[in-house]
């Protein structure tokens, strides 16, 4: 497996404060790599760099070419996918059209693709085909979530990249999510999933980062992670033998 | 004043108020998709009524010279840009799109000018002209500032405007001129003399509206700028660029200019400078919608254009006294009426 994804060095500062501080991460083609750490430690702020909605220093690499002088844009014509932590939908326009939009980077690929990829889209979240003519500001919490992680798929990602997609959601919904996340890997998509829930994120994820106040505190395979008992005691709420 | 003076007053005024409808709705568009108060919209409305003109006369409008100026610099300005981003291979295209179109249109209207065509065809050469001038003033004075506050935007329009009335005086000199009208022929219903004139300019207005609302409501392209107007990030995120979203826009609200010129050519004479009046009242509609809503701004402008009507007759002196006076009331009742978005995410 190749990477997909590589950042090194990478320091992203808001004004004069450094909030990431030179982070190092690979994401290898067609795997889930997860970054978890406590609020504040820096993980959207990454997020936002890679994407390009921050500046930052440092190099990003995708597909081997570097990103750094693309715009937002351009990376999501690339297959780059972004679900913010703030999920950023349009607050007062219908289901539909949101995911429409989702799809606006592959316009080029004409109707029948774009309907193609509403079907499936309402097929893995019947609930946004009940809800398709309602305005996005008006649905639940939960309904929000789906609708911003359908919109992503709508962009037919490459490297799809999840900022807490189980925030604020019922327990057996966050299960259904984590299945999906693990369905589109299957599907050959490549995740870079930001988690707050460490023992789902580790249970699906191959590789882990955790993010502490801007640094890589530590990294390795998921299962290995999990196991560690440093992290076990602090993420997964399990006490040190 | 009686019922035919009445009806007489109330079809100047939906006339000119479909007119300022027009304007209104350009300048709700732009706000909502760049935060630009689009203070020279009234130029891009001279604009229209000279450039007709002009081709009227067999004279080439000054219009090309703008456009051809405008044209190279915003070519200059995407060459440098793509050459600050490493995009050395993107320049043809761009060029192609920034200059070789605008000049397309320069060229064509230059070989048209001493033609005296069919005035249909010297309409549909005035509004491809004015409108192009549209994303090239988007690409060369508001793109740059794209993330600059609304303040900023707002000098920076005022700054344009007054450029634009400079270049204006320049390129079409100082007298005024007016079209002849689309026809003028009237018909009678009842005891109301309407001009088919009037019922041409409101036709128009109103199919012009219903192609808005159908691009906005049906178009990819038009939800992209919906959204853009609606959430810039979520807009980014799902690949709408900022300035393409900006340059498509001042396209439309241009067009929309460009026609509100050609169907004001013909009702009062139009100088370089008499655009500002006239984008002012299509402001006053437009803050009636607080910049915000489509119909109430188009309703507003309505309003406008019968108030204007009316006051011309019962205290001509002070009729745009009382149109501008309008907005005091107006702004009171919105200030009380609606409700603070800044908490708002
Ligand atoms: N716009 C901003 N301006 C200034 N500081 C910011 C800004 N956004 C984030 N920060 C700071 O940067 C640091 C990292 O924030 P970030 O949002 O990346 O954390 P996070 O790991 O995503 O946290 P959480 O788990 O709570 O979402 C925090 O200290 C935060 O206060
Ligand atoms: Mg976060």
């Amino acid at each position: 497996m190749s990477a997909l994804l590589e950042v090194a060095d990478l320091s992203v500062s808001y004004g004069k404060v450094e909030a990431v501080h030179h982070v190092a991460l690979t994401a290898a083609e067609g795997s889930i790599v997860t970054v978890i750490g406590p609020n504040g430690a820096g993980k959207t702020t990454m997020l936002g760099a890679v994407m390009g909605l921050l500046p930052a220093r440092g190099s990003i690499r995708y597909l081997g070419e570097p990103l750094e002088r693309l715009s937002v844009e351009q990376r999501v014509a690339r297959g780059l996918v972004l679900v913010p932590e703030r999920r950023e939908l349009f607050a007062g326009m219908s289901v539909e059209d949101n995911l429409q939009l989702g799809a606006f980077a592959r316009r080029g690929e004409g109707e029948r693709a774009a309907r193609r990829a509403l079907d499936e889209v309402y097929h893995r979240f019947p609930r946004l085909h009940q809800r398709r003519v309602q305005l996005a500001g008006t649905l639940s919490g939960g309904e929000r979530q789906m609708l911003a992680l359908g919109r992503a798929l709508m962009g037919r990602p490459r490297l799809l990249m999840l900022d807490e997609p189980s925030l604020g959601l019922a327990p057996l919904i966050v299960k259904e999510i984590f299945a999906i996340v693990a369905q589109l890997r299957a599907g050959g998509v490549t995740i870079l999933l930001v988690e707050q829930n460490a023992r789902a994120a580790l249970q699906v994820a191959d590789y882990g980062y955790v993010l502490e106040t801007g640094d890589v505190a530590t990294h390795g395979r998921a299962a290995d992670l999990a196991s560690d008992p440093k992290v076990a005691a602090t993420y997964l709420g399990i006490k040190a033998a | 004043m009686d019922l035919s003076i009445a009806a007489l007053l109330t079809q100047d005024g939906i006339t000119n108020g479909a007119i300022y409808a027009l304007l209104a709705l350009a300048l709700v568009l732009v706000f909502a998709v760049t935060r630009v108060i689009w203070v020279p919209s009234g130029e891009f409305v001279a604009f229209g009524t000279l450039t007709l003109a002009g081709l009227q006369l067999g004279r080439t409008p000054g219009t090309v010279g703008l456009l051809v100026a405008m044209a190279l610099v915003a070519g200059a300005m995407e060459v440098a840009g793509c050459l600050r981003r490493g995009e050395p291979r993107r320049i043809p295209g761009r060029l192609a799109l920034w200059v070789g179109a605008p000049l397309a249109i320069a060229a064509a209207i230059v070989a048209l000018a001493p033609l005296q065509a069919h005035l249909a065809v010297q309409v549909v050469a005035t509004l491809a002209a004015v409108t192009a001038l549209g994303p090239l003033l988007y690409r060369i004075a508001y793109q740059p500032l794209a993330e600059a506050s609304v303040l900023v935007l707002l000098i920076v329009s005022v700054a344009v405007h007054f450029a634009l009335l400079g270049l204006g005086l320049w390129f079409f000199g100082a007298e005024g001129s007016r079209t002849p009208p689309f026809s003028s022929a009237t018909f009678t219903i009842g005891a109301v003399n309407v001009s088919v004139q009037s019922l041409l300019v409101v036709a128009t207005s109103l199919l012009l509206i219903l192609a808005l609302y159908l691009f906005f409501g049906r178009a990819l392209y038009g939800k992209a700028l919906r959204a853009t107007a609606l959430n810039r990030v979520g807009a980014r995120l799902v690949g709408v660029s900022p300035s393409f979203a900006g340059a498509l826009t001042f396209t439309l609200a241009s067009l929309l200019c460009a026609f509100c010129g050609v169907l004001i050519g013909p009702i009062t004479t139009v100088y370089y400078d008499s655009g500002f009046l006239v984008s002012l009242k299509g402001f006053v509609g437009a803050i009636i919608g607080g910049l915000a809503s489509y119909p109430l701004a188009a309703a507003g402008a309505l309003l406008v254009g019968l108030i204007e009507s009316f006051s011309s007759f019962w205290a001509s002196a002070f009729k745009e006294v009382i149109v501008f006076t309008l907005i005091i009331p107006v702004l009171l009742w919105r200030s009380l009426t609606t409700r603070h978005h800044e908490e708002d995410e």
